[in-house]
């Protein structure tokens, strides 16, 4: 049975009507018409459903819609400001962090929850931090650079 | 002689004779104009390995206007709505009114089907259909796109199982229902009673029956030359060895997705969600639906990650046109990780015998390797051809004078196999630098020593390798095989290195170091096109019959095009895997795009360029040889004083040739033009890696310390892009070389269903590979002289990881199978101890 759900994401606020079973991920894409957020595994493997809630990077495809209610949610699409972008997706092309792009997002939200923490995890945290997330195609070499480049850079804001 | 003249010189050349002969000839002429535009002083310090580090810090990448844009490292066009979550997949498109399939798998690896109730799934409400193989008996199996016919044909895939189903995965029946959730409890409701028959797990089982009369083994791939049984009647030494690669695949993060919609308004039946060869699967689908082509249309949306297994034609593609036909809706299907991990062609799997007949000082005179490989449960589009190029490529860059193979293709129940990022020589590399790594051993020489000994030298390029693969003889267009080996040691200091690994095993370290040579093909043809335009505000459209799937494609052809025609390559939009658009194609597969697609562009640009020097001359009153195009204006050429501050620019040239402009006179309308390029002979890349692997003697995990690849790619358009290919697939090497397979049980069935058992490399697994890039050996070819690169990265990972644990492990030819798991490697700890 479908009930009403409202969701706050990127300070917007989606009323929704979902099922109780259904994923955070798959009503984000599918109800909140917010697609930037994927799916590689719907198992919590792979990380690209990767959103921040309350702060929080976390995997959109292991939470119901009705858990992430009244809380803040934040997704790919609300990085930039307008036609500026976060210092973290300029580093990812400027290091050519990304190849097919699919991973891109759920490393975006899971580095940005990193790097705007009040205490920014050193080199070694953030390297544990970024293994929880697979990426097919770069190897990591870029991903991991463009993270250090965008942190440095928001550190220096 | 300008670089433009020079690359004409080449082009003149372009389209190459059709005989062997003649062929041979042609590349001698065209490697001779190379080698002496070589043998000239560089015009500039021009480093001698290009990086993209060293580029940027002497250009800068982020203004390339007024330089030429290939060589240089600058960022992608593709990334902006990638970034921004603004990119769509195919999971991310949704029609109006749509339906959702969901398809009902075998879970047996092999049986009949006795019965398949569908009722209660039919009950529930919002459930459109449930077919079975019954109601698409009218579809023939899915063809054969690459490779021989009619041996194989009878072992083809049909979209839903006829009768018997032969692997755990195999499509029993399809599902349509107005939800995506529905149709997934609707498919658990569908009843499937499968009476088991016995399996084959193993390619080197006992042969079995496909079908009454069908052997398991449809064909025998032969190759060879030379008199292999007198070379060994002569040796000095053999050496034979049994060595296995595991069964993984590409794997893509992106899980496959199809989009079938018919507009009768039009009749026109599309599918989105296209990639790789979508032309060639247009005419495909056209024949198995009895359609004209015109009336398919593929469209390839953002690809997550391609690497030879998406894209293909796989059953669902066909069954969601024809439900959207049949059923009159657009009808969606979305493919999840455990159905990708069963569905999703699997590659690699292969057991060799081979062994080496060696003369004592090291020079090897021949190589005889019988193999078997594993197809799984059907032929599919790639028929042998992993067979067969596994064959072509093994002897690799040695100059072996006698050789001779024997592939044996067979049949199992397992998920169907076809081709994965460098198919055939990720599997080739790893047999036949194990094989030099034992010969080394053997004769108590240096393994480096030995492969110099055996390198073809640059003096004996062209060099024909004697055997035909995929259609095409292998001739090694170019290369200094041992100039790339040298720099790869310089670069690593490799004494220095080797020293301190042997200090470090002095103090208990379990760490060594490995290398491996390889050869890599691409560019294969025989032809593409693209149409290039500009329109009024100077925006340049390349339309390409090319595919993306993640590479950087749209850069790399914009960047050619920039280059050719004087524009800033952000203002040029490349179209690719749009079959409405451009009428032929080839897609994105083999090393193909930047070669034949790029040269194809180069070759339109040119056209262009000249139809507005000329329209411009008109308007400047000049004449076209005193103009040029920079950044988009014609000017006068520098140092014209009368001409100075005298411009027009594309986008006026556009208009004035637009067919009602007065200014275009007897023109051809339009500032835009076709360019072709056509070869018929591949051009050959080469590479070196190196592995650092430490072993934690206690658990047995391996840990790679460094990765080092020296590729020579001819000419890099965009070496940052280039070593971000390689970079990544050195990742997937990783993977297979160590953590992914998927592994069966003796019954056939599959264990690594989910990522937990099936497991990609992470950030801890893999370290930051170190790339150099050389351009010493340009493709005499192709009028840019590019080589490709996807799949320099992946190619020579299993081989340089085994002997770096060799080497580590202090037991030589330890390692025969990959991929080497944590507990394999405590098997051969154990070994050692006992
Ligand atoms: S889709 Fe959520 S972790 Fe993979
Ligand atoms: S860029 Fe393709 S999966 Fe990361």
């Amino acid at each position: 049975m479908k009930q009403p759900i409202t969701l706050q994401v990127n300070q917007n606020t989606y009323d929704i009507e979902a099922e109780p079973r259904r994923t955070l991920a798959d009503a984000l894409r599918e109800d909140c018409g917010l697609t930037g957020t994927h799916l590689g595994c719907e198992h919590g493997v792979c990380g690209a459903c990767t959103v921040i809630v309350d702060g929080d990077p976390m995997r959109a495809c292991l939470m119901f819609a009705v858990q992430a209610e009244g809380r803040a949610i934040r997704t790919v699409e609300g990085l930039a400001a307008g036609a500026t972008l976060h210092p973290l997706q300029q580093a990812f092309i400027d290091h050519h962090a990304l190849q097919c792009g699919f991973c891109t997002a759920g490393f975006l939200m899971l580095a940005t929850s990193l790097i705007e923490r009040a205490d920014p995890p050193d080199d070694q945290e953030l390297l544990d931090a970024l293994s929880s997330n697979l990426c097919r195609c770069t190897g990591y070499k870029n991903i991991v650079n463009a993270v250090r480049a965008a942190s440095v850079a928001l550190r220096q804001r | 002689m300008d670089a433009r003249s020079e690359a004409s010189l080449i082009e003149s050349n372009a389209t190459v004779p059709k005989t062997a002969a003649l062929r041979t000839e042609w590349i001698e002429t065209a490697a001779l104009a190379l080698a002496e535009r070589a043998a000239r002083p560089p015009a500039a310090a021009v480093p001698d390995t290009v990086t993209p580090e060293r580029i940027r810090e002497e250009t800068g990448t982020s203004d390339p206007v007024g330089r030429d844009p290939i060589g240089q490292s600058v960022t992608r066009l593709e990334d902006l709505p990638l970034v921004r979550g603004q990119a769509r997949f195919a999971a991310d498109l949704s029609f109006p009114r749509s339906l959702h399939m969901r398809i009902v798998r075998s879970s047996v690896p092999h049986g009949r089907i006795a019965s398949i109730d569908a009722s209660a799934a039919l009950a529930l409400r919002g459930v459109v259909a449930v077919w079975t193989h019954h109601d698409v008996a009218d579809i023939p199996c899915i063809p054969l796109r690459e490779g021989k016919s009619a041996e194989l044909d009878p072992y083809l895939q049909p979209i839903l199982a006829d009768g018997i189903v032969r692997y755990v995965g195999d499509p029993v029946a399809a599902v349509f229902a107005t939800d995506p959730y529905l149709a997934e409890d609707a498919a658990e409701r569908v009843i499937v009673d499968i009476e088991s028959l016995p399996v084959i797990t193993e390619a080197t089982a006992p042969l079995g029956e496909f079908l009454p009369g069908l052997p398991s083994e449809p064909t025998i791939v032969r190759k060879g030359y030379g008199d292999v049984d007198a070379a060994f009647a002569q040796a000095d030494l053999v050496v034979e060895l049994e060595l296995a690669i595991g069964r993984h695949s590409g794997v893509p993060l992106e899980t496959r997705g199809a989009i079938g919609r018919y507009d009768a308004s039009r009749d026109v039946l599309e599918l989105h969600g296209a990639a790789k060869v979508p032309h060639r699967n247009r005419d495909a689908l056209a024949r198995m639906l009895g359609r004209s082509p015109h009336s398919i249309q593929l469209f390839e949306l953002h690809v997550g990650g391609g690497f030879g297994v998406r894209g293909e034609i796989y059953p669902e593609d066909v069954l969601v046109l024809l439900a959207a036909m049949r059923l009159e809706r657009p009808v969606k299907w979305i493919e999840d990780r455990y159905e990708s991990l069963l569905a999703t062609n699997q590659s690699r799997e292969q057991l060799h015998r081979v062994r080496a007949a060696v003369r004592a000082d090291g020079w090897v005179l021949a190589m005889d390797d019988e193999f078997f490989h594993d197809q799984g449960a059907y032929v599919r589009t790639h028929g042998d051809r992993v067979v067969d190029m596994t064959a072509g490529i093994l002897p690799g860059p040695y100059v072996l004078p006698n050789y001779r193979v024997a592939g044996h293709y067979r049949l199992t129940n397992k998920t169907p196999a076809a081709t994965y990022r460098a198919p055939g020589r990720f599997e080739s590399t790893f047999v036949r630098e194990r094989l030099f790594d034992a010969i080394a051993e053997r004769l108590g020489m240096d393994p480096i020593e030995l492969r110099r000994r055996n390198l073809i030298q640059p003096q004996q390029m062209p060099f024909p390798r004697g055997i035909d693969t995929i259609s095409d003889t292998i001739v090694f267009d170019s290369g200094d095989y041992p100039l790339l080996l040298d720099k790869t040691l310089d670069a690593l200091h490799w004494e220095d290195l080797k020293e301190s690994l042997r200090q470090r095993r002095a103090t208990g370290e379990t760490v060594g170091a490995g290398l491996a040579y390889f050869v890599e093909k691409s560019g294969l043809g025989p032809a593409d096109g693209v149409r290039i335009s500009v329109d009024f505000t100077g925006a340049v459209e390349v339309v390409t019959g090319g595919a993306s799937v993640g590479q950087g494609f749209e850069t790399v052809v914009a960047q050619i095009c920039a280059s050719t025609l004087g524009v800033d390559y952000r203002r040029v939009r490349v179209i690719h895997g749009q079959t409405n658009r451009i009428q032929y194609g080839i897609g994105a597969h083999a090393g193909r795009a930047t070669v034949m697609t790029g040269s194809a562009t180069h070759n339109a640009a040119l056209k262009v360029r000249a139809k507005a020097l000329e329209m411009a001359a008109s308007l400047l009153g000049a004449s076209a040889d005193q103009l040029s195009v920079v950044d988009g204006q014609v000017v006068y050429a520098s140092g014209d004083v009368a001409g100075a501050g005298r411009t027009v620019s594309l986008g006026d040239i556009a208009s004035a040739l637009a067919p009602t402009a007065p200014a275009r006179g007897g023109r051809e309308p339009g500032l835009s033009a076709e360019g072709w390029y056509e070869t018929h002979s591949m051009t050959y890349p080469y590479g070196v890696h190196v592995a650092v692997v430490k072993v934690d003697r206690d658990t047995g995990a391996p840990r790679v310390e460094r990765f080092f690849v020296g590729y020579d790619v001819g000419r890099a358009v965009n070496p940052m892009l280039v070593e971000g290919q390689i970079v990544g697939g050195v990742a997937q090497g990783l993977g297979g070389a160590l953590l992914e397979e998927f592994s069966y049980d003796e019954r056939g069935e599959p264990l690594a269903v989910t990522f937990a058992d099936y497991l990609l490399p992470t950030l801890a697994d893999v370290p930051a590979v170190e790339v150099m890039l050389t351009e010493d050996a340009p493709s005499p070819l192709n009028p840019l002289g590019i080589k490709g690169a996807g799949e320099a990265g992946i190619n020579g990972v299993g081989a340089a990881i085994a002997a770096a644990i060799d080497d580590a492990i202090g037991q030589p030819g330890a390692v025969t199978r990959l991929p080497v798991s944590p507990a394999r490697l405590k098997a051969l700890l154990r070994r050692r101890a006992s």
